[in-house]
This record gives structure tokens, C-alpha cells and sequence, in this order.
């Protein structure tokens, strides 16, 4: 939000320092946050390696991750240069750990996008407009939110056979019901306070009203959930994948790896660990930097 | 407050009604003839296509369909050979007379196979439940006595890890170590207790540990989280300052006021637990290979079995909004103050 001049002169001669907006407070608060600055460079650092390094094995070193070699079959890690060993099919499990990553963290970006604009818009006019609209959506959150998480989701899946694009579209066509819950929560205060009414007193209209007084506010709640809502997702992209019922083999993710494990738990335990690590690790820096953002974000921090 | 569960009740009912649409939706919408991937042979007859679809409704419009696996068919009559009279194929009670008609795979009524399942589905989650409350609230108790000291850190770092791990990833584990280096404990099924006394109530035991274990991992995360907060904002109260000021002995306050107060919210979450531990199930119970509702429905999907499939998926949709109706109706009796609104 734009803040009036006069008051940022105001801070300026009170503080004796640059009147801060919202955002930039929140920004600065974070940065000092170690473990929170510490989860958002982990998560970079994956991104970039998981987004970078495909193209740069395929041009570079003419790798080609599902190269299957069946002399090489359950390599240990470190023997005859595989850094992590092979699988059952002589494939190089580094190379199908960062090919996994990149399905998995692009579903986490994407699909959480998708969710919460949903989610969002949903919970915005469900809220706002009430009456019909609100029975219709608020029946959709109801019924959504009745059914076992996975037991929908294993239904779509297996109707669907996804490809990553279908699988982002179901999980967010699935899981929006929380964020709009709570934003449909808010909205219903928020449209209350004076300053909505000022705003229509002014003629402004629903959708001026709606995107420019209401969802700002509504914002920084959302970012946290989304934050969270990225790490469930990895959650459970892989554990659909596990089951068999996600991305298929021999495309690599995080999960499907893991699919047969219990055929080769004596010869191939080396197998297990990284695919684990690696989901527990990114979900955990991404319940991290929630966290965080909730601190940051939290305008209650002022008052103590 | 039979008013207030009474109206609990009716808004269980488009909740109900919005289950079966959304599952019958779904699996409508399957690209592909279900015909096609229930037929062995690859050149299966036209005859025998019609038959079977006949049979199996789906020469109906969707809406008929639906109604039908809703309401069933023996109230209507269709001219199906087109000789001019009416006839009812393939007789069905429907869904709301408890008929969720026939598994195509195993050909027998898919109600049974549920109940066959639920025991077993309820063994684990019942423990899982039991033993994520009872440690999740004493670590969350915990965590609040020691408040910002090293012992909450360590609970909070525990809880948030606990949310991260993926299930079947600790079961895993947990198989590679218990079960495969030490060999301590089985890798995989259930025993029943009924068989042989003493023995086999160990040995049933011995079977549950593993995936009990993992299941309960969420519930013990979030209820020690949960029972944290509410119990630190309990003692923020002004009537815990009150009884400090008046010279209560603090153990009195802590059982009196702090846990009494503080844990009731915490008992609300059993029903949204319920769904977590049947979501859950689903996962711990294929990589333990527990026989209970979680490993039908993934058989029932791999084989394409959709009366199975969304037989399930409605049945543990309503045992979860009967569990969210009774953890709230419990919440209205233990809790005076929104007895009275």
C-alpha cells in the first residue's frame, strides 16, 4: 500500500530515521532471522541445482538419466565413480535424485501457486458477496474438506494418469480448501472496518474494494500458508508417487524411487536414505521459512 | 444444545450429498470404456460389450447413473431390448439403502468388503490415536512447564521434524532397522488375538508396533504443538492471575485451572484426527501391508474398480463426518460456556 506523505514525514521527525512500510519491516525483520534466511538459502540452492544442472548433464556430459546398465546393478555409493550408488537398474542415483528434485520442487512452486490463487479468489468473493455465493462455495469447502485428504486424491490420480502438469492441476483443484477458509474468515471482518466503508462512501467499486482495501490484508496470512501448503504438497506428491499412483517410472521423483524398496531392502538399503533425506530436508526448510514469514508478518511483534 | 447438534446433523447432509457427487463426478470423468478394462479379452463382442454394460448401468446417461448407485433401480422399470415392455436390469438397492453394489473384480457386494476391513483399519487407528494423545499432550504439557527453556526447544524441534517425515519413508526405515538388521520385530501383516491365547495377543502386538508407531507420528506433532499454545495461553488468563494472587499452591492451579482449561480444545481434534489417520492409513498400511481399508481402496484403484473405489471412498467419508459430529458434540458437553450460547 502507498502510505500518505504526511505521515511518512511525521515517522521521519518522531524516529529520526526513514518511515518503514509493512513489506519493508517485515523484510528486514527476516533478514535477521538466521534460521529463516538459512531454510530460504537451502531452498534456492535446490531450486537451482534441481532447475540448472539436467540441462547442463545432458549438453555437457551427454548423461541421460533413466541409461540403464545391468552389470552396474546396486553399486554401492563411491564404487567405480556412482557418488551414490546405482539402483536395480544400474541407474545412477545422483543423477535421479536432482531429475526427482526438480519434478518435486516444481510441483511445490506451481501447484501451492495455483492452490492458493484459488483458494484466494474463492474465499475473497465467498466472503465479500455472502448470500448464494458463499452457500455454493462455503458447500464446496464443506464437502471438500469431508472427504480423507489422499482418498480423493488417490481417485484423481488414478482416473487421470498424470503427467506433472495434470497432477499440479489436481492437487490445487483438491486442496484450496483451507486457504479459503481462512481468507473467507477474514474477509468476512474485514469488510466490515471503516475503511472498506470510506472506500465505498468514495464510490469505489466491489472489485476496487475487493483487490486494492481487502486483499492486502489478507495477504500476509496467505503467504504464510503457502509456505506451509508447498511443503504438504511435497509430502504428498511423494507419497502418491510411493503408492504408485503419481508422475510414473521411469520418469524419476522423490517418491516413485522409493516404490520397490521393499523388493531389494537387503541389497540395495543404500537406495532408501537419499530419496527420504532429501523430501524430509526441503519440506522442513519450507515449514521453516513459514514460520518465519509468520513472525515477520505477525503485526502483534510491535507491541512487545 | 440439542438444538446446536441438531443443526450440526442437517449440515452434515449436503456435506454427504456433495461426497457421492464429487466421487461419482471423478470417476465418470475417466477417460476410457471401464468396459474395456474389466473385460479380459482384447476383442471382446459387441453382444457381450452391451451385456456388460447393461449390466453394469452404463448405458444410462450420468445423471440416471447416479441416481441409480444413489437411490437404485427397482422403482423404475426400462425398456432395455427394445421390445416395448419394461424391464429392471441388474436389480440395486443403491447407496442410501446401504447397497454400494458390486465389486467388478471380485464379484461380491462392496459394502462387505469394506466392513471386512474396517476392524483392522480401526485397530490402527484407534492406537494410533490413543498414543498420539497421550504422548502429544504430555510433551506438549511439558514443552509449556519449561517454557522457552531447552526442553520446549528440543519438543518444538521434534514436532516440526515429525510433520516433515514422510510416512511411508520412517516405515521404511523403521523396517530396514527393526525388522531387517535386528530382526526384532515382523515386517509386514496383522494377527489376529482370537487365535491362540497369550502367544498370539504378543504376537498381534508385535505385529501393530511398527506402524502404529508411524501413524500416530502426526497426531503426537501436532497435538504436543496444539496443547502447547492453548495451555501458554490458558496461563496468560486473568483468572490463573487471580488464584497466583490469591496464594494458590501452583500444582492446584497447574491441574485445576491450566490442564483443565487449556486440554479441552485439544479434545476437539479428534475428529479432523480422524481424517488424518485415515489419509495416513492409506500409506502405512501398503508399506506394512495392513490388511484394513487403506490397502482395498488402493487395490480397488489399480484394478479399476470404481464400485469398490467409491464404495470406500464414501464410507470413510462418512465415518469422518460422523467422527468431526461427535468430537464436536463431546466438545458442547465438556465445554459449559458454548453450552449455554
Amino acid at each position: 500500500m502507498r502510505s500518505h506523505p504526511s505521515i511518512a514525514d511525521l515517522g521521519k521527525t518522531r524516529a529520526g530515521r526513514q518511515a518503514r512500510s509493512f513489506w519493508r519491516d517485515a523484510f528486514v525483520f527476516i533478514l535477521r532471522d538466521r534460521l529463516t534466511i538459512f531454510a530460504v538459502g537451502v531452498l534456492l540452492l535446490a531450486t537451482l541445482i534441481c532447475s540448472l544442472s539436467p540441462v547442463v548433464l545432458e549438453r555437457v556430459f551427454n548423461l541421460e538419466v533413466n541409461a540403464t546398465s545391468i552389470p552396474d546393478r546396486f553399486k554401492l555409493p563411491g564404487e567405480d565413480g556412482y557418488a551414490l550408488g546405482t539402483d536395480q537398474f544400474g541407474r545412477d542415483q545422483l543423477l535421479r535424485l536432482i531429475y526427482g528434485g526438480r519434478v518435486s520442487l516444481t510441483i511445490a512452486y506451481l501447484a501451492s501457486t495455483l492452490t492458493v490463487f484459488i483458494g484466494i479468489t474463492l474465499g475473497l468473493l465467498a466472503g465479500y458477496y455472502g448470500r448464494q455465493l458463499d452457500d455454493l462455495i462455503s458447500w464446496g469447502i464443506n464437502t471438500l474438506s469431508a472427504i480423507p485428504p489422499l482418498f480423493l486424491l488417490l481417485i484423481a490420480a488414478a482416473v487421470w494418469e498424470p503427467s506433472t502438469e495434470v497432477l499440479i492441476v489436481v492437487l490445487a483443484a483438491l486442496g484450496w480448501v483451507g486457504t479459503s477458509r481462512l481468507v473467507r474468515g477474514e474477509v468476512l471482518s474485514l469488510k466490515e472496518r471503516d475503511y472498506v466503508l470510506a472506500a465505498r462512501a468514495l464510490g469505489a467499486s466491489d472489485f476496487r474494494i475487493l483487490v486494492y482495501h481487502i486483499l492486502p490484508n489478507v495477504f500476509s496470512i496467505v503467504m504464510v500458508t503457502m509456505t506451509i501448503i508447498a511443503g504438504n504438497l511435497i509430502l504428498i506428491e511423494s507419497g502418491l508417487s510411493y503408492l504408485g499412483m503419481g508422475i510414473q517410472p521411469p520418469t524419476p521423483t522423490w517418491g516413485n524411487m522409493l516404490t520397490d524398496s521393499r523388493s531389494y531392502l537387503v541389497t540395495g538399503v543404500h537406495l532408501i536414505f537419499m530419496p527420504g533425506i532429501l523430501i524430509m530436508v526441503t519440506v522442513l526448510c519450507f515449514y521453516l521459512v513459514g514460520d518465519g514469514l509468520r513472525d515477520a508478518l505477525d503485526p502483534r511483534r510491535y507491541q512487545q | 444444545m440439542i438444538r446446536y447438534f441438531q443443526r450440526r446433523l442437517l449440515q452434515a447432509i449436503p456435506t454427504f450429498f456433495g461426497v457421492t457427487i464429487l466421487s461419482f463426478l471423478i470417476i465418470i470423468s475417466a477417460p476410457g470404456d471401464p468396459v474395456a478394462m474389466i473385460t479380459y479379452s482384447p476383442n471382446p463382442s459387441p453382444e457381450a460389450i452391451m451385456a456388460l454394460r447393461r449390466q453394469l448401468g452404463l448405458d444410462q446417461p450420468p445423471l440416471t447413473q447416479y441416481l441409480y448407485w444413489l437411490l437404485g433401480n427397482d422403482w423404475t422399470t426400462i425398456d432395455v431390448d427394445g421390445d416395448g415392455l419394461g424391464e429392471t436390469p441388474g436389480k440395486r438397492l443403491g447407496l442410501l439403502r446401504g447397497d454400494l453394489g458390486q465389486s467388478i473384480k471380485q464379484r461380491r457386494p462392496v459394502l462387505d468388503l469394506i466392513v471386512q476391513r474396517v476392524p483392522a483399519t480401526l485397530r490402527l487407528g484407534v492406537a494410533a490415536l490413543v498414543l498420539g494423545y497421550l504422548i502429544g499432550v504430555s510433551l506438549g504439557v511439558l514443552a509449556a512447564v519449561f517454557h522457552r527453556s531447552w526442553v520446549d526447544q528440543l519438543i518444538r524441534v521434534m514436532s516440526v521434524i515429525g510433520n516433515a517425515v514422510p510416512a511411508f519413508w520412517l516405515g521404511l526405515l523403521l523396517i530396514i532397522i527393526f525388522g531387517v538388521q535386528l530382526d526384532l520385530l515382523p515386517i509386514s501383516g496383522m494377527r489376529n488375538i482370537t487365535q491362540r491365547g497369550a502367544q498370539s495377543f504378543g504376537d498381534a502386538l508385535r505385529h501393530m508396533i511398527m506402524p502404529v508407531s508411524v501413524l500416530s507420528l502426526n497426531t503426537i506433532a501436532f497435538i504436543s504443538r496444539f496443547t502447547r499454545t492453548q495451555i501458554l495461553e490458558v496461563l496468560q488468563q486473568d483468572y490463573v492471575r487471580t488464584a497466583y494472587a490469591k496464594g494458590l499452591h501452583s500444582r492446584a492451579i497447574w491441574f485445576r485451572h491450566a490442564l483443565r482449561n487449556g486440554l479441552l480444545p485439544v479434545a476437539t481434534f479428534l475428529g479432523p484426527s480422524i481424517g488424518t489417520l485415515l489419509a495416513g492409513s492409506v500409506i502405512i498400511e501398503q508399506v506394512f501391508q495392513w490388511p484394513g481399508m487403506g490397502k482395498l481402496i488402493i487395490d480397488a484403484v489399480f484394478s479399476r474398480d470404481y464400485p469398490l473405489v467409491m464404495g470406500s471412498v464414501v464410507m470413510a467419508s462418512v465415518m469422518f463426518i460422523v467422527g468431526v459430529l461427535l468430537s464436536d458434540l463431546m466438545y458442547v458437553i465438556l465445554d459449559p460456556r458454548i453450552r449455554l450460547e
